[in-house]
Parts: structure tokens; C-alpha cells; sequence
């Protein structure tokens, strides 16, 4: 086999500068080949030969089985470079597959064949323009790894035309590449900037992570850039992959450094130990210093705080280092217990986030001291993790525990890891420190160590030793006395030379000593080590300035040794040459203060971890972790002393809400998008998040947290400055509305990210075919809504309004005039669920009129049932829109809430009478009838107590004061079930206390809506409802078409779609009442009848899709 | 799997789509088709990533619907000298393996999910749910995974169902040691794979351990003696002893800590128990629930 023959082709393809690289590579793949395994050898170029010619052969099938076979190849290792012309060839084939594998062979090979891979980047521009979002990315992750200068510009241009792409992974890629393309062309930054600007825009968890990473590395300092995305970043977090999250963390714990107030203001101010600290603020309510969370900041807290969940320890280890560096000292403690959780993981996990507990301990030692114990070291611990847990334990130490500690220090003395033990005893020397009132009983226990057969433990707690003698020397005296005797049996010189020193700086205590140690020491001064001889020189410097008589002598000959030593750190020594002055006997000016120099009272050592030192860095950052500063670390700056304004914050539209809030009627075509908007801010991407998981209880349990984050919101703002006060205020005025205009986001949210921008900017600048359509889709839906919601609020703040509809036969949307006061006029009708029918009646003649515009079916219904007029009224019925329109069919079937003979004559009964709820147009009104069938009258009949999922709500209770006997009322309840199919819970009393408790199961297709839609747009939302959003079942048993509508619309409160072709599909639309989410019922009649629902929420797809064929069967 | 050193995909379930971890039916089959090592790489790109649930590829169908739910504790217990449990922690998981079709959203509940305080998840279970039901809402990845680790400290009274009484001696240049072992509390719950580790201090040379039950073995690198037991056998009398040759002169400070393995199935120390496990949005019936 020639390496001559199968260069050919590759000299034919590539005209200049392959030539050098070629021979180069095939030849070591040729020495590899022949290394690992020589049989192979033939086989591998036979191999490579073939598939050459399988890539050159015009069968797709035989290119992608080559293909195949090379990207095997690539997986085990072996060098497939030398058919790096053949691959790039196929670059352009048509077909998808061997097109991804393409890619994936010159992702691997691209930086090594520079000048070939150019050939094939006009294939990636195509590839960017690919219908499949997985080809555009890989095109696009492809060019940009590619590391050639000369194609900066045109990765530049890819990653500006895939910023705008609608798929948010082709997004995710393209923040991938703008780090590489920034390492490959730095003078591209400014324009990256821009990009990454835009990026930071998006809505989708997918780009998050990867648009942060993209900031960090291009442009950490520009910290402006996140103020307007802070808030939906916050929001996203829980739903961010797992290092995106990390990444994000990071990123907004630097931002909260530079953006809020210290939350510990106080504290730091009086600086005061922690304990202390505790006392005193739980003394001093927070409103007395003024100091009142951002609720910015709040929101981080809060939304990060379910991070500490995360199995990925990085993330727990970010979360926990955001509140340490950001949180209140109060809130610290929740992150205690996920720390020790990682406890548990492997060592290196381990020795990380132990070294950053034990610097946390350091500082705030009372939150580690419950867990004490899961510091205990194992016996299968490694050395470095067990003087870690020591550090910590040392740290954690309290009066309470520090029996059990000591106790559990004297077994880890016995050791045989010699590094261990010492530490021990050093921990040990720490904990005696820091308790005065084990002082005592260390040193005690130390000094019966000083007896213990291993000669380190004696040497190291000798050390320890004398450094706590120096704490209360005058006390100590015996124990001074008997290290001193130990001189002689230590031989370590660490330990021999503190005994000296020891015994030198308390001369004075134990006069009789002194001189005797001296004595011993100067006889063996030669053999010593270094630092004995020099604590020796010193020792007898200070013997003879205390005791000249008896010690002259023994010095001099001491000095006379150290003079000629072969050391010159103890020839030179200081103390020596100034002895050798003074003791010449002339008084010089040295000599006078020789004892002042020498004998000066020295401070204490103080004993603390070694991880205190670690504080200033940023916790979990690997410069924390080797305790020297890293490249690319970012020092986290210390809280502002005035936090920056926060409404850099707010996105754009808030400042316009606060300006127009008085215009806004005239105005409210635009700003129900705005509200959109701005509240997605908030609150409204969470929704989102978890939607999108596809979620059966996602927008129940999210919209919860939507309104409890609006709450606390509200609770802070009333605290905050004026200019927040306003904002809350709003907030609070609007929430309905924008609730459910967010909502309705959500459901577009994954197709369509662009929408977020304002609508004026919407309509100017999207002409996309897609966007078109939705847009109006979208208002029409949302904007009746924002008339409930508006309606309910007025009909609350103006009761007394007086009922004139001015404008009701011209349905605008711009007439809230008319509207409003419309409503205004149900003040009446609105508490009035408890006093039904006869005061309710008298509403229809001023509501019908406005509801001219009315479906005939309605008119039908109001008209024929008289007693539910007063509630049709409600403005949910919408005569402004063409989707939501009344129910097609109201069921008869009534369902037992409440049997006679348990409720003792009463007999309650409900029923779903397919009208919207007066007071909101999420509530799914039912009829319950109250029966006398007992023979006394029935009084006080109330409802109460309800006991609601999250997210659920009722509306007012019933009060029916007085019931005779065999007569019978009806109320109209409306519940909001929030989407989900949970029984409202609640009960029934009679006034001389009995209690019945009740519950009301909703039905699948009575939480829903009606939509009126054309056939288009029907397909148009069921092409966006496919995959796990879709619910495909079927009937064995054929149904004739003709019967198919009455079946369906007595299970479902639907509105059939008007079908032009085929005569044996039918189709159904309804919104979900509370999300506004389209539901979609397909029903195909051949010989086994075909159910198809598409629904966002996957549990009405199923249950939906379960009644419609109980119903047809 | 890697962009520029960002972590791309970390969930195994996706790289194991990507490549197809190597198993014996597969070589076998690859022999007999002479298809080669190649099939192992697939040839589609993993679907996942761009869903909303990265973690579970689509399509999945399976014959068998089925899941298992492994409830695994281990116990880390440190006893003294005198026979005192100093710390007792037990650190749980759940390992589940699904073998089920299409989207399923499952939700498993406990019966005393109090027990559980402090917790991680699979990111597939949604936080939300869980703090404010204390049910575990999740749709699973396909295949084996772990669901939930949890850790619960302070667990003050763990009955540990053996004991371990060890005798040591040494003086010159040589040693004894006897070491028993037997069943306490076992709960009428077979204690298995009992295995005792020790080892010896530095100044040890050899080992010679012999004993009434199974075989113990002497290492003579690592320093350490090795016990497979094996089952605990409640009427044999069980012991290891042996003498220890050391260099002469030197006497261990302590005796050695000894590391005993053990385990029980059937049995969750912290006495978590699962009660239920529903299955939505998915049409099947399960094979066993």
C-alpha cells in the first residue's frame, strides 16, 4: 500500500499548502496504526482506500455507511485526518445525516487542516441557512471552531445572523461561539459586546447559561448590561441547565456586590462579635435604620434558594457562596445543611467545600455547631480532608460541645497518622484558646500528653504548650516549671527550642531553673539543630541580664560557641553581638536597654484557623481554593455604601406605565402588550419555565409563586421610597390583568422570543409571515381580559356608579368608558351570588343592551333561562372578540353536592351552566341549588371554609338567610380551578351549627372555554401543540359524524370549527378558563374513530381525550 | 460532552445516546453480523437537548412498561473503644430505572416524607411541587438514574445488627489479636456481605490471621488484614485471631480501628417508605406498578 496512491486525489483537491501537511499526518497514522496493532496495519489502508472510494460513490446510502465508519474511527481514537479532503467534500451533500456527520469529523479535524477546512465554509454559510435547527447550529458550532484568522469576519457575521434565529438552540450555539471567536480576534469586542447585548435579551433557559458564560469572558465589567435582563434572569434561574446555573450565580453575585446595600449594614458598623450581633439586631427592628431589602435583591434570594436542591454540587456550592457574600447573616443558615450534604460526595468534592466551610466557619461558627458531628473524621478519610474537618471543628467549638470534642481529640491523638495527631493537638491548642474555661483543663490534658510515648506528640504539644502559657503565664508557674524539666528527654528541636524559649522569656518565674537549662543546653550547644542554638544564645542572653552571677560565665562560653558556629544566622545573631558588646562590662547606650530589648512583655500568640486569611476571596472560586489569586479572578467589590438607583432595572416600560398611568384608558391597546411585558419581568417568565416542562400542575403551583413573589413585593414596597410606592401600587392595580396577559405569553413563549420587545416596536419592525398571525391572536385574547379584570376593580372602587352604557352597539376596544360604567352597574348583581335571581334581574335590561354583539346561541340561553341572565352579563362573555365566544350547548346533567338525608332535609345539587363567572372570567361558574326537602324552614344556609389547592380560588360565599321549607334557590358559585382537575373542597353549615362538608369535582371539559376559530388558524396552533403536547387515541367503534356533536359537546364546553373539506373531520377549539391555553379536539370518523388533543397541559389532554370517548361510546 | 470547555451535555442519558456504552449482547451481535464496532455510534443527534426535558430522549417505546425504584441507605456509623455510637448519619438515594413509553409524568409519594429534610434532586423533579406537597412530580429520564439522594443526621438510636468485639495485644516484637463477630438486632433480616477491614499499624511485618469462618487474608503492601465473611450465620461461632510479627522495638500507640461492611436488603434504616406511584399523560398500562 503507497502512501503515493492515495495522495493523489488529495493533491488534485487542494492546489496549495497541502502538500506539507499530508505526508506528515498519514505517516503518523500509518506509525500509530502500527504501534497499537500491526495486523490491522494493511487493514486500516485498505479500509481507508474504501472508504475513500464509498465517499466519492454517488449513493448517499454508501456515504453515510462511510461516514459512519470514519466518525467510529474518530470515536476510538484513530487518526482519520488523511481523509480530511474526501470528507469535505460531502459537505455539501443534500442529505442530512451524512451532513451532521460531516460536521462532526471537522469539528474534530478542522483546526489541524486549516487550509482545507476553508473549503468547506461556504458549505457552513449554506448549513446556516439550513431548514433543521440542529444542522444550523452544528454549522455554526463547526465555523466557529475552526480557529483561522482570515474567517473572524465571517464567524462575526454567522454568529450576528444566528443571534436572531428562531430556534433557541441555533441561539445557545451562537453564545457558545462568540468566547471563541473573541479568543481568536480580540478586536472584535466591541462588536461581540453588541451581540451579546442582544443575547442577554432572550427568554429561553436554553440561552441563559451559555449568553452569561459569553459575558463573563468577554465583557465581566460590564455590569450595566444586566440591569435591564437582572429580573428575567433571576426568574429563569431554577430552570437553567445545571452549569448555566452556576455560571449565572456567579455572574449576579458580582452584580448584587456593585447593586444593593449591604444587608448587614448594622453589623458591620458596630462591629461587634457575632454573638453580640445577634442580640442586638433581633433588639433593633430593621425600620429602625432604615434599611430595607431591594426587593430585587429579595427576588435573587428567593429564586435561588431552591438551587440548593440541585444534585450538581457546583450549584449548591454557588448558591451557597451568593448568600454568604450577599444574603442577611439571618438567612445564612438555610445553606448549612446542602453544604454538608456534599459532604458525602467524593474527596474532592470534599476537601472544596470543606476548606470553603471552614472559612465560612471561621467567621460565623454558631451556624455549623448543630452538625458538629459530621465532622467527625472517618477512618477512611484521606490526611488532607481530615485537617480540614479538624480546622473546622477547632472553628466550630462552643462551650456546649467541647467535651464531646476533646473527648473525640484524645482519639484522634492516638493516631498513627502522624500528621494528624499534630494537628490534632494544635486544634486542641486553638479550642483552649478561644474557651476560656477549658483553658485550664487543655493544658492539663497537653501537658499529660508531654509523658506520651510518640516523640511528636510530646514535640508538638510542647509547642502548643508554650504558646498557651503566654496567654496566662503568672497563673501557670508549676506548669512553666515542669516543661522545663522535659529539656533534656525532648529531643525535637521544634519542641526543644520552645522549651528554652520558655524558659528565657519567664526567667523571672522559675529563677532556678533557668540557669540548670542553660547549663544543660551549652553542653550539648554543638550537637544541637539551628533553631535550638538559637533560642540557646537567647536564653542565656536573657539568664544573664536577670541572674549575671550565676550565669556570666556559661554565656560568655555559649557567645564564644555561636560566634564561631557555621551558621551565620547564629554567628550574626543580633543577640549575640550584643552581648558581646555589653559584656565587655563598658556601659554603652545599647547595653542600658539591653533588658528592654530583650525582656520586653510579648504579645500572646493568637491561635485561629488557617482558613481566616481565605475570607477576602470569593467563596468556591479557585482562587479560594489554592489561596493565591487565579487568572481571571474578579474580586468581589464591597457593597456600595449608597446602592445605585434601582430603577435601572425596571424594563423600559415600567417608567412608561408610571408616566401614563392616568392616560391609560385611552391608550390600552398598547399597554396591555406593555403590562405583558413588564410583568414577564417579574413574575412571568417563571410561569413560563415550568410550562414549558410541560407540566400538569405548572402554571397552578407557578402563578402561586407569581403572587407571592407580587406580595412580599408589596409588603417591602410599602417601606421603600416613594418612587417604588408608585410602582407597587401599579403592580397591585394591574395584577390581574397582567397576570393574565403573562399567562397568555407563556404559551407563545417558546416559539416566539422576539415578542418580549414592545409592541410598537412589534409591529413596526417583525414583518415576519408567523409573527403576524399571532399578534393579533394574542391581543384579541388578552385584551377582553384586561376588561375583566379592569371591570372587577371599578365595580369595587365605584359602587355607587350609576348604569349608563353609552357606546354599547360599537364594540371597541378602546370604549372602556362605556364599558366600565357598564359594569359598574353589577355592583349590584356582583355580591350578589347570595341573593339570587330576584335582585339579579334587574341587571339584563341595561346588560343587554350591551351585549348586542352576543352570539345567537347566548341570546338563546339568556333569554330561556332567566335565572342565570344576571350572570351572563359579566363582560367575560366578550362581545369583542371573535375566539371566546359563549357555550355552543349547556348540559342538563346535574350532580348531587349534597344528599338530602345527610344533609337533614337539605338537598344541594350543582350543575355547570357553561357561563363565565361575573367576577372573573378564570372562574368556571356553577349553579348549585339549594332544596328544602325537609319539612321546617332552613335558615342560614352559608358556605365557608374552603379548602383549595394552590392557585385555587372561589368566589364569594353563599348566604342564604332563609329557606322554607320545599322550596328551592339557586346560587351561582365560581371557582377557579386554576387549571387543574383538584376537587374544590369547602362546606355547607346550617345555622344552628351543622357543618357538611362538600366537594365539587370538576370536569375536564367544563374547565374550559369556547373558541371560535377559522380552520387555518385551528392547524396553525395544532402544528405548535405536537410531541408530548399532543394525545392520540382511538375507537374501535365507528360514530356516525351526526351524532359525534351533541356526544362532544355535552363532555366539553367547545365550539366547533367550521370545516371546508372533509366531511368526516371534525374540530373543536376551547381555552383552558384559567390559562388561556388553546385546547384542541380533533375527532376523525372512519371505521375506529380518532381522538387527537392538543393541549400545552398534558393532563387535559389525556382526561379530555378519556371523556370524549366515554361520551361517544 | 464539551463546547470550548463549557459543559454542553453532562446528563448520561444524552451521551448515552450519543455513543452506546458497550455491552456483551451488542459485541455478540456485531461478531455475528460482522457489522464491526461502528453501530455503536449513533447517527442521529441526540433530540433531547432541544426539548424542554433535556433529560429524556423522545420516541422511547418499550414492549414492558416498567419501573423500578431501588431505595438504597447507607449508614455511616463511628463506634468507640468502649462500644458507644459516636455518630450515626445515614445517607439515602433512590435509584430508579425506567423502562416506560413515550412522556410519562409520574408522581411518587411517601408515606412519611417528613423523615426527608434535607434533599437533591435529578433536575427532572420539580422543586415547587415538592415544597409545598411533598411529592415528587417528575417525568424520569429514560433508563437508570438516580432520583433523589437525601442524608439524614442525628439519627440517634440506630440499632446496628451485629457486633464486633476485638481483642488486641502487642508487646515486643510480636502481637495477638482475636476478633468476634456476631448477629445483635438483626431484625429477621439476613445480614449479607459482611466484610472486616484492618489495618495494621506501620510497624507491623506480617500477619498471620486464621479463623473459625470463611477465609481472611493478610496484605502485606496496604497493611491491612481482610475478612470476607460473607453471610452472617446466626449459630456459628465466629472469629478471626492471629499473631503479628512487628520490628522489634516498636510498639503501635493504639490498637487499630477496624472498618466493617455490611449489608441488609429489604430493609431502610431511616424507615422512609414509598407509598404510591401514579402515572399520567401516558396511555399504557403499566406492567407492574
Amino acid at each position: 500500500m503507497s502512501t503515493g496512491g492515495y495522495q493523489g486525489p488529495t493533491a488534485d483537491f487542494t492546489p496549495t499548502g497541502f502538500g506539507s501537511d499530508s505526508p506528515e499526518t498519514s505517516s503518523r497514522n500509518g506509525a500509530s496504526a502500527s504501534v497499537i496493532n500491526p495486523p490491522l496495519f494493511a487493514a486500516d489502508y485498505k479500509r481507508h482506500e474504501d472508504l475513500k472510494s464509498m465517499l466519492d460513490s454517488s449513493k448517499d446510502g454508501q456515504k453515510r455507511e462511510a461516514m459512519k465508519l470514519i466518525i467510529g474511527m474518530v470515536a476510538k481514537g484513530k487518526d482519520c485526518a488523511d481523509l480530511f479532503p474526501a470528507v469535505v467534500k460531502n459537505v455539501v451533500s443534500k442529505d442530512s445525516e451524512i451532513k451532521k456527520l460531516v460536521y462532526v469529523y471537522l469539528v474534530r479535524y478542522a483546526e489541524e487542516q486549516q487550509d482545507l477546512a476553508l473549503l468547506s465554509i461556504s458549505t457552513f454559510q449554506k448549513g446556516l441557512k439550513d431548514p433543521n435547527q440542529l444542522i444550523r447550529a452544528s454549522a455554526l458550532r463547526v465555523l466557529s471552531s475552526i480557529r483561522v484568522p482570515i474567517i473572524a469576519p465571517i464567524m462575526m457575521l454567522a454568529i450576528k445572523e444566528s443571534v436572531t434565529d428562531m430556534s433557541p438552540f441555533v441561539r445557545k450555539t451562537a453564545a457558545h461561539a462568540i468566547p471563541k471567536l473573541f479568543s481568536l480576534d480580540p478586536e472584535l469586542k466591541d462588536e461581540l459586546v453588541e451581540v451579546i447585548e442582544k443575547l442577554l435579551k432572550d427568554q429561553t433557559t436554553l440561552v441563559a447559561g451559555s449568553v452569561v458564560m459569553a459575558f463573563e469572558t468577554v465583557c465581566p465589567d460590564r455590569i450595566d448590561m444586566i440591569h435591564k435582563n437582572y429580573r428575567k434572569l433571576c426568574n429563569l434561574l431554577v430552570d437553567v441547565d445545571e452549569w448555566g446555573q452556576v455560571m449565572i450565580i456567579n455572574m449576579l453575585t458580582r452584580y448584587a456586590r456593585t447593586q444593593f446595600a449591604n444587608p448587614n449594614q448594622e453589623e458591620v458598623a458596630e462591629d461587634a462579635p457575632f454573638y453580640g450581633e445577634k442580640k442586638k439586631k433581633k433588639k433593633k427592628p430593621k425600620k429602625k435604620k432604615g434599611y430595607t431589602m431591594d426587593p430585587d435583591h429579595r427576588l435573587l434570594l428567593k429564586n435561588a434558594k431552591p438551587l440548593l436542591q440541585s444534585r450538581n454540587a457546583a450549584v449548591v456550592m454557588g448558591v451557597a457562596q451568593l448568600y454568604h457574600h450577599v444574603a442577611p447573616r439571618n438567612e445564612f443558615g438555610i445553606i448549612v445543611k446542602p453544604l454538608i450534604r456534599l459532604l458525602k460526595g467524593h474527596v474532592e468534592t470534599q476537601a472544596i467545600v470543606l476548606s470553603n466551610i471552614a472559612t465560612i466557619s471561621a467567621d460565623r461558627c454558631a451556624m455549623f455547631e448543630p452538625y458538629l458531628k459530621s465532622f467527625y473524621i472517618h477512618s477512611s478519610d484521606p490526611t488532607n480532608i481530615r485537617l480540614l474537618k479538624l480546622d473546622i471543628i477547632a472553628n466550630v467549638a462552643g462551650e456546649s460541645s467541647i467535651h464531646t470534642i476533646l473527648r473525640e481529640f484524645r482519639t484522634y491523638i492516638s493516631s498513627p497518622d502522624k500528621q494528624f495527631a499534630a494537628a490534632t493537638i494544635e486544634a486542641i491548642g486553638r479550642v483552649a484558646c478561644s474557651i476560656s474555661e477549658v483553658t485550664e483543663t487543655c493544658l492539663h490534658g497537653l501537658m499529660s500528653l508531654l509523658s506520651h510515648k510518640s516523640e511528636n506528640v510530646v514535640a508538638q504539644s510542647v509547642v502548643v504548650i508554650k504558646k498557651l502559657l503566654q496567654l496566662h503565664p503568672k497563673q501557670n508557674k508549676d506548669l512553666i516549671d515542669q516543661v522545663a524539666r522535659l529539656a533534656d528527654s525532648v529531643t525535637v528541636p521544634m519542641a526543644k527550642a520552645s522549651i528554652l524559649w520558655l524558659v528565657g522569656e519567664y526567667c523571672s518565674l522559675v529563677p532556678k531553673m533557668g540557669p540548670d537549662v542553660l547549663r544543660k543546653a551549652a553542653k550539648n550547644f554543638v550537637n544541637e539543630s539551628d533553631i535550638v542554638k538559637l533560642q540557646t544564645v537567647n536564653l542565656a542572653a536573657k539568664l544573664v541580664l536577670s541572674n549575671p552571677k550565676q550565669t556570666r560565665l556559661l554565656c560568655d562560653y555559649v557567645l564564644s560557641l555561636a560566634k564561631y558556629d557555621q551558621n551565620y544566622d547564629i554567628r550574626d545573631n543580633p543577640v549575640s553581638s550584643l552581648n558581646g558588646l555589653f559584656l565587655q562590662g563598658e556601659e554603652t547606650a545599647l547595653s542600658k536597654y539591653a533588658k528592654k530589648i530583650l525582656l520586653a512583655p510579648k504579645p500572646a500568640p493568637v491561635l485561629e484557623s488557617a482558613f481566616k486569611d481565605r475570607i477576602h476571596w470569593q467563596l468556591g472560586s479557585l482562587s479560594h481554593a489554592v489561596n493565591s489569586e487565579a487568572t481571571g479572578y474578579m474580586a468581589l467589590s464591597d457593597f456600595p455604601a449608597e446602592p445605585p438607583d434601582p430603577s435601572v432595572r425596571n424594563v423600559e416600560d415600567d417608567s412608561w406605565w408610571g408616566k401614563t398611568k392616568e392616560k391609560k384608558k385611552n391608550l390600552h391597546g398598547d399597554s396591555d402588550s406593555e403590562a405583558s411585558n413588564f410583568y414577564s419581568s417579574i413574575s412571568g417568565s417563571d410561569v413560563s419555565g415550568s410550562d414549558n416542562e410541560g407540566s400538569e400542575e405548572g402554571s397552578g403551583s407557578e402563578s402561586e409563586s407569581g403572587e407571592e413573589s407580587e406580595e412580599e413585593e408589596e409588603e417591602e414596597g410599602e417601606t421603600s421610597s416613594d418612587e417604588e410606592d408608585a410602582l407597587e401600587k401599579l403592580k397591585k392595580r394591574f395584577g390581574k390583568k397582567i397576570e393574565v396577559s403573562d399567562s397568555e405569553e407563556s404559551e407563545e413563549e417558546s416559539e416566539e422570543e422576539e415578542e418580549e420587545e414592545s409592541s410598537e416596536e412589534e409591529s413596526e419592525t417583525e414583518t415576519s409571515s408567523d409573527e403576524e398571525e399571532e399578534t393579533p391572536r394574542r391581543s384579541a385574547i388578552a385584551k377582553p381580559k384586561v376588561a375583566a379584570g379592569k371591570t372587577a376593580k371599578s365595580s369595587a372602587l365605584k359602587p355607587t356608579a350609576a348604569a349608563s352604557p353609552r357606546r354599547s352597539e360599537e364594540p371597541s376596544l378602546l370604549d372602556f368608558d362605556g364599558w366600565d360604567s357598564v359594569t359598574a352597574s353589577t355592583p349590584n348583581s356582583a355580591p350578589l351570588n347570595s341573593y339570587p335571581i330576584s335582585t339579579a334581574t334587574a341587571v339584563p335590561g341595561a346588560s343587554t343592551n350591551l351585549l348586542q354583539p352576543l352570539t345567537n346561541q347566548m341570546a338563546a340561553l339568556a333569554t330561556s333561562s332567566p335565572s342565570s341572565s344576571a350572570s351572563s352579563a359579566p363582560p367575560s362573555t366578550k362581545p369583542f372578540t371573535q375566539e371566546i365566544i359563549s357555550a355552543v350547548h349547556t348540559p342538563k346533567k346535574t350532580y348531587d353536592l349534597l344528599n338530602r338525608i345527610t344533609g337533614n332535609g337539605l338537598a344541594v345539587t350543582y350543575h355547570f351552566c357553561r357561563r363565565s363567572h361575573i367576577t372573573s372570567s378564570k372562574m368556571v361558574a356553577i349553579d348549585v341549588t339549594f332544596q328544602n326537602c325537609g319539612d321546617s324552614t332552613l335558615s342560614g344556609i352559608r358556605t365557608g371554609s374552603p379548602q383549595l389547592q394552590s392557585g385555587m380560588r372561589m368566589s364569594s360565599d353563599v348566604n342564604i338567610k332563609a329557606l322554607t321549607a320545599g322550596t328551592s334557590q339557586t346560587v351561582t358559585v365560581g371557582i377557579d380551578f386554576n387549571d387543574t382537575l383538584q376537587p374544590a373542597k369547602f362546606e355547607i353549615s346550617v345555622a344552628p351549627g351543622k357543618r357538611y362538608p362538600v366537594q365539587i369535582d370538576p370536569l375536564v371539559g367544563e374547565l374550559l372555554r369556547p373558541m371560535s376559530v377559522s380552520e387555518d388558524k385551528f392547524m396553525a396552533l395544532k402544528d405548535k401543540l405536537t410531541g408530548m403536547h399532543e394525545n392520540i387515541s382511538k375507537l374501535s367503534v365507528a360514530v356516525s359524524p351526526a351524532s359525534l356533536q351533541p356526544a362532544v359537546l355535552e363532555v366539553a364546553n367547545m365550539a366547533p370549527v367550521a370545516t371546508t373539506t372533509k366531511s368526516n373531520m371534525q374540530r373543536y377549539a376551547a381555552v383552558t378558563s384559567t390559562g388561556n391555553l388553546p385546547v384542541l379536539l380533533t375527532i376523525v370518523c372512519a371505521e375506529d374513530t380518532k381522538i387527537v388533543v392538543n393541549c400545552e397541559k398534558m393532563v387535559f389532554n389525556s382526561m379530555l381525550a378519556k371523556a370524549v370517548k366515554e361520551s361517544l361510546v | 460532552m464539551l463546547d470550548n470547555g463549557y459543559p454542553l451535555a453532562t446528563e448520561s442519558n444524552v451521551l448515552k445516546e450519543l455513543i452506546k456504552p458497550p455491552s456483551l449482547v451488542r459485541s455478540v451481535v456485531h461478531t455475528i453480523t460482522g457489522e464491526s464496532k461502528l453501530a455503536n455510534v449513533s447517527s442521529t443527534l441526540p433530540t433531547g437537548q432541544l426539548s424542554n426535558v433535556p433529560w429524556r430522549r423522545t420516541g422511547v417505546k418499550y414492549a414492558n412498561n416498567e419501573i423500578f425504584l431501588d431505595l438504597i441507605e447507607e449508614l455511616d456509623v463511628i463506634i468507640d473503644k468502649s462500644g458507644t455510637t459516636i455518630v450515626a448519619e445515614v445517607q439515602g438515594k433512590i435509584q430508579a430505572n425506567s423502562r416506560l413509553s413515550g412522556m410519562p409524568d409520574l408522581t411518587l409519594s411517601f408515606m412519611n416524607p417528613r423523615l426527608l429534610d434535607d434533599v437533591s434532586f435529578h433536575p427532572c423533579v420539580r422543586y415547587k411541587r415538592w415544597e409545598s406537597e411533598r411529592v415528587l412530580s417528575f417525568i424520569p429520564p429514560d433508563g437508570p438514574f438516580r432520583l433523589l439522594s437525601y442524608q439524614i443526621s442525628s439519627q440517634s438510636n440506630v440499632a446496628l445488627p451485629l457486633y464486633v468485639t476485638p481483642q488486641f495485644s502487642f508487646s515486643g516484637g510480636s502481637g495477638k489479636f482475636e476478633v468476634k463477630v456476631g448477629p445483635k438486632q438483626t431484625m429477621g433480616k439476613v445480614v449479607e456481605d459482611v466484610k472486616l477491614v484492618v489495618p495494621m499499624p506501620s510497624c507491623v511485618t506480617n500477619v498471620n490471621p486464621t479463623s473459625t469462618y470463611g477465609m481472611p487474608s493478610y496484605d502485606p503492601v496496604s497493611r491491612t488484614v481482610t475478612w470476607n465473611i460473607g453471610k452472617l450465620q446466626t449459630q456459628k461461632y465466629m472469629s478471626m485471631n492471629g499473631s503479628v510479627t512487628m520490628t522489634s522495638g516498636e510498639a503501635p500507640e493504639s490498637n487499630p480501628t477496624i472498618m466493617v461492611e455490611f449489608k441488609i436488603s429489604q430493609l431502610a434504616v431511616s424507615g422512609l417508605k414509598v407509598s404510591r406511584l401514579d402515572i399520567y399523560g401516558e396511555k399504557f398500562k403499566p406492567f407492574k406498578e
